[in-house]
């Protein structure tokens, strides 16, 4: 952050609803077909034609407001947007304007200063999406998708409360866990499913009134949007710093390039015209279906952080991680259920090993090779001292491989733990017998040595010796 | 009931489906009868855009063969004409714009469909003010409809082919399409029964948008009897129009011929000021005393903001038909310009080749009332406005069944009279605008002549009151024979 400068940040969300159909027509949402398959006349403007809306979408929007502690309208109204596109078939778009179905919520995150933050949500709004035009692979002229034209989209926009890229970041992270968590959005970045266009400007320090903004549009990862807000807010104080003044203005982010660029100006900008839609009614929602909607409200993700710290005794930040997404707490808690292993090893094991194995293979957690009750087997072998932590992950390994239980595998390849006292005190002998030097040192007070002893003890015993017992009998067998 | 001598295309629907049902004629004979007809006689009126000859042929053998096997629906193997504002699949719908000459639909309306189910048996598309723009049909890209009780003169708009055909006798039926008065005003000019139910009554799916809140469908008759019948079919809920309203559809042919003693009819104070042609007013003052003398009392009522009803509908009308009209764009169908530049060479002219001027003058008036700045002055006042005059109607409806009036404020003009004078044009529809306004029902009568022109008597209901207007009209014309005239040159 450049000294003197306090920067103000204000962003548009649009999470794609998960419906099957679309918002306005019957058809088909499902990503990837080949070009407008999964456009009917509704979609393709076609004369005479007319939206019915898809009720989904309303139970969607409710239950996102109810999560953000808004208001959610006992009547909205959708409103044509005017402008003209190849791939706005009707030449506008359906959103809300006026009137929204929700206003004034919050979210909470982690501030700058480390401490939580209440960011303000002015509110939600529905709308159909548009087509697409494709640039490349026509000579001379353009192609349109019109697949995506009328996908249900829920657009989020934020209160000027974000105050650097970072927070920006918090803030939309927040809202992608929020969304996948309600089930009403799938939040693929890498297919449009979820996107922004953040609003940037810069005041000087201790300045009240709102600096001119730039809109940066569509950026479409967490990376991009820090790097795209960093190279605009830079490019803001630069511009002012000598002398210039910031100009109200879109500007699209050129992630090959790492720089933001001016799309239009404030001038050049669309007189959209908007004004209620004669061709569909108001929604209209009452106090009990919103009751309901609540009633149905799944677990939220601040809810769930805080029960896993009470309930399952984890750390803040393990319980922030576990429940990164509902799938993954769900993995967790299925865990710790099946076993009587600690609940803070069963978040190692799926923070570590577990989600590391998913991340070699590109798993999500929903994919995941080794089911819960699964892992579960194995943390209940390290409880119960059949297998050292050391050896679980080799057992770990071979069940992700398919290789069968970890009992199974334990049995098969003979890694059940060394208990048996005397065995151990065997090699413990052995040990001592063959590293006379290392023994003076230790008795001489190197007391750190006795990491090396134990080392060579679970060598001899391809590490299947309990590393307590080890450790128990080296100390009596040195003791001076 | 029907005369064996009296010529097929002279009679009603219900008197052709007598005729039908006693093997008189069959539909094919009857189709046949009335495709020479039109085949004689259209040039000289223009009402047909497409005659759909083979099409209307395999429809009355179907007809024939269900009408055989006692399977027939309500309309099996009458005879009617689709206003070209009404999707048909495989066949064009020009909605009379050169914009869509090029368009076949790929689906059928609701109207169209229902009226395929009741067995009907569509003989073509007719021609219309262009995207039903018009209060004469001399903005159609086809060319003006003359009126068959004079050639020179319109037959109004923008339904003017449908009731020109049926005014003609091409057909008993035709439907239509009314967003300020586009079914009434014509009817009224030929002599024909126009009704334009209450809005949501009929589905607009499939009906090339003008103004979506205040498009209706509606039919074109001679006979306020056949009127309920084709209403009887085109109305119910759909649900692919979210403003379509899901309310039982009575049978409107039921107690058509129940008395209208002590029906109380509102007459409009203000409907007897200047604007009026005096002829028209004593037509109306006449055809009033007469439902008097069916038992009808007459009450006067106010609609004091009747003198806003105009420049509020052009207001509205053109704002909505600004952004309906944006989807013809020469992109995905209809009239796409050559060699275009760029896209927006493509766009402007695409548009400016595809569309007519008075379309144009509204698409630029409704862009404009739209605009930031002006929006609240216009668009939002227009509105307010709006509930002002539906206010009006409820108040009357509190005191009467029914109001009557005049549909149109003079006979029959000529064409070409106001076509350079659009506010002139506008102010034809003075009278039926409210209605569309405020949602509310309304039909035409014929009420008799005025210089050899039809005029016609306007009936407003309250909500869902089609059949007190249907009932209204039926008992006038058992009384009167007015709709049984039928021009020279047709009969």
């Amino acid at each position: 952050m450049r000294a003197g400068w306090e920067v103000v940040i204000g962003l548009e969300i649009h999470a794609q609803l998960a419906t099957k159909s679309k918002i306005f027509s019957g058809a088909s949402t499902a990503y990837g077909a080949a070009p407008n398959t999964q456009a009917c006349l509704v979609d393709l403007g076609y004369p005479g034609v007319l939206p019915v809306l898809n009720v989904e979408v309303v139970h969607m929007a409710t239950m996102f407001g109810l999560a953000v502690d808004a208001t959610v309208a006992h009547r909205s109204v959708f409103a044509r947007k005017n402008y003209f596109y190849p791939d706005l078939p009707k030449g506008y778009q359906i959103s809300q304007f006026e009137l929204p179905i929700v206003e004034h919520g919050e979210l909470f995150i982690t501030g700058d200063d480390g401490k939580e933050k209440r960011i303000g949500i002015t509110r939600a709004h529905l709308e159909e999406d548009a087509g697409k035009s494709v640039h490349e692979g026509f000579d001379q002229s353009s192609g349109i998708d019109l697949n995506r034209t009328g996908t249900p989209l829920l657009e989020i926009v934020s209160e000027p409360d974000l105050r650097s890229a970072k927070e920006a970041v918090a803030y939309m992270r927040k809202i992608h866990t929020l969304v996948r968590y309600l089930g009403i959005s799938d939040g693929n970045m890498q297919e449009g499913s979820f996107r922004c266009d953040a609003n940037v400007s810069i005041r000087p320090d201790g300045q009240q009134a709102l600096g001119t903004r730039a809109e940066l549009k569509n950026l479409n990862s967490f990376r991009f949007i820090e790097r795209a807000i960093n190279f605009e807010i830079e490019r803001q104080i630069d511009l002012v710093e000598d002398g210039g003044e910031v100009v109200q203005e879109t500007r699209l982010y050129d992630s090959d390039k790492d720089e933001t660029r001016s799309m239009r100006s404030k001038e050049e900008a669309n007189d959209y015209r908007y004004f209620p839609d004669p061709d569909l009614l108001p929604v209209e929602i009452s106090a009990d279906y919103i009751e309901a909607v609540r009633q149905q409200l799944p677990e939220l993700p601040a809810a769930k952080r805080r029960r896993f710290v009470d309930e399952y005794g984890l750390k803040a930040e393990d319980a922030d991680m576990m429940t990164a997404s509902r799938a993954l707490a769900d993995y967790f808690e299925a865990a710790v259920a099946a076993t009587d292993a600690k609940s803070q090893l069963v978040a190692n094991w799926v923070m570590g090993d577990l989600s590391g194995a998913l991340n070699r293979d590109g798993l999500d957690i929903g994919d995941c090779k080794v089911a819960p009750v699964e892992l579960a087997g194995l943390l209940t072998r390290i409880h119960d001292n059949t297998i050292s932590g050391k050896i679980a992950k080799q057992v770990f390994e071979a069940m992700w491989d398919d290789e069968g239980t970890a009992d199974e595998i334990i049995d098969a390849k003979g890694l059940k733990q060394i208990t048996d006292n005397s065995a151990i005190e065997a090699v413990v002998d052995e040990v001592i017998a063959a590293n006379p030097g290392q023994v003076a040192e230790y008795m001489a007070g190197k007391d750190k040595l006795i990491g090396f002893f134990v080392g060579q003890v679970m060598q001899a015993t391809k590490g299947q010796a309990n590393p307590g017992q080890v450790n128990q009998i080296l100390k009596q067998k040195l003791k001076p | 009931m029907s005369d064996s001598k009296q010529a097929l295309y002279s009679r009603s629907m219900t008197e052709l489906e007598a005729g039908l049902d006693a093997g008189e004629f069959s539909s094919v004979e009857l189709t046949r009868a009335l495709l020479e007809r039109i085949g004689e006689l259209d040039a000289t009126l223009n009402t047909f855009v497409t005659v759909t000859a083979d099409e209307a042929l395999a429809a009355a053998e179907r007809a024939d063969k269900a009408r055989a096997a006692g399977t027939g629906g309500v309309l099996n193997g009458l005879p009617i004409i689709h206003k070209d504002i009404f999707c048909t699949r495989g066949v064009k719908t020009s909605c009379g714009s050169r914009m869509l000459d090029n368009f076949i639909s790929p689906y059928d309306a609701a109207v169209v469909e229902k009226m395929a189910d009741a067995g009907a048996v569509v003989l073509g598309k007719s021609n219309m003010d262009e995207f039903a723009m018009g209060s004469s049909n001399e903005t159609s890209y086809y060319g003006a409809v003359s009126n068959p009780w004079d050639l020179e003169c319109s037959p109004g708009g923008s339904s003017g082919g449908s009731a020109a055909a049926v005014a003609a006798r091409f057909a008993p039926a035709a439907t239509g399409t009314d967003t300020g008065g586009s079914i009434r005003q014509p009817a009224a000019l030929t002599g024909t029964v126009g009704i334009k139910p209450t809005y949501g009554r009929v589905s607009r799916y499939g009906m090339i948008a003008f103004a979506s809140s205040l498009d209706q469908a509606g039919v074109i008759t001679r006979t306020a009897e056949d009127a309920a019948r084709m209403l009887g079919v085109m109305a119910g809920f759909d649900e692919r129009d979210s403003t379509s309203i899901d309310h039982p559809v009575p049978d409107y042919t039921a107690g058509l011929g129940e008395s209208i003693k002590g029906l109380r009819v509102g007459v409009v104070r203000q409907h007897f000021d200047e604007g009026l042609d005096a002829s028209c007013a004593d037509r109306i003052r006449e055809a009033i005393a007469e439902l008097e003398s069916l038992g009808a009392k007459a009450v006067e009522v106010d609609l004091p903001n009747l003198d806003l009803s105009v420049p509020t509908y052009y207001v509205v009308a053109p704002a909505e038909c600004s952004s309906n009209l944006s989807r013809f764009d020469g992109v995905r169908f209809g009239h796409r310009a050559e060699n275009a530049k760029d896209l927006l060479d493509l766009y402007c002219r695409s548009r400016g080749e595809g569309f007519g001027d008075e379309v144009k003058r509204r698409i630029m008036t409704g862009t404009y009332v739209l605009s930031a700045g002006y929006y609240d002055a216009y668009y939002l006042k227009a509105q307010q406005v709006r509930h002002l005059i539906a206010d009006d109607f409820k108040k009357a409806f509190a005191n009467v069944d029914i109001i009557a009036g005049p549909t149109a404020p003079s006979p029959a003009f000529k064409l070409g009279e106001k076509i350079d004078d659009p506010i002139t044009m506008y102010l034809n529809d003075i009278y039926t605008i409210g209605a569309n306004l405020a949602g509310l029902p309304a039909m035409s009568v014929p009420c008799g002549f005025v210089d050899d022109l039809p005029v016609g008597l306007h009936l407003v209901g309250a909500h869902f009151a089609e059949q007190t207007l249907l009932r209204c009209a039926h008992r006038y014309q058992q009384a009167t024979d007015w709709h049984t005239a039928c021009p020279e040159r047709f009969q």
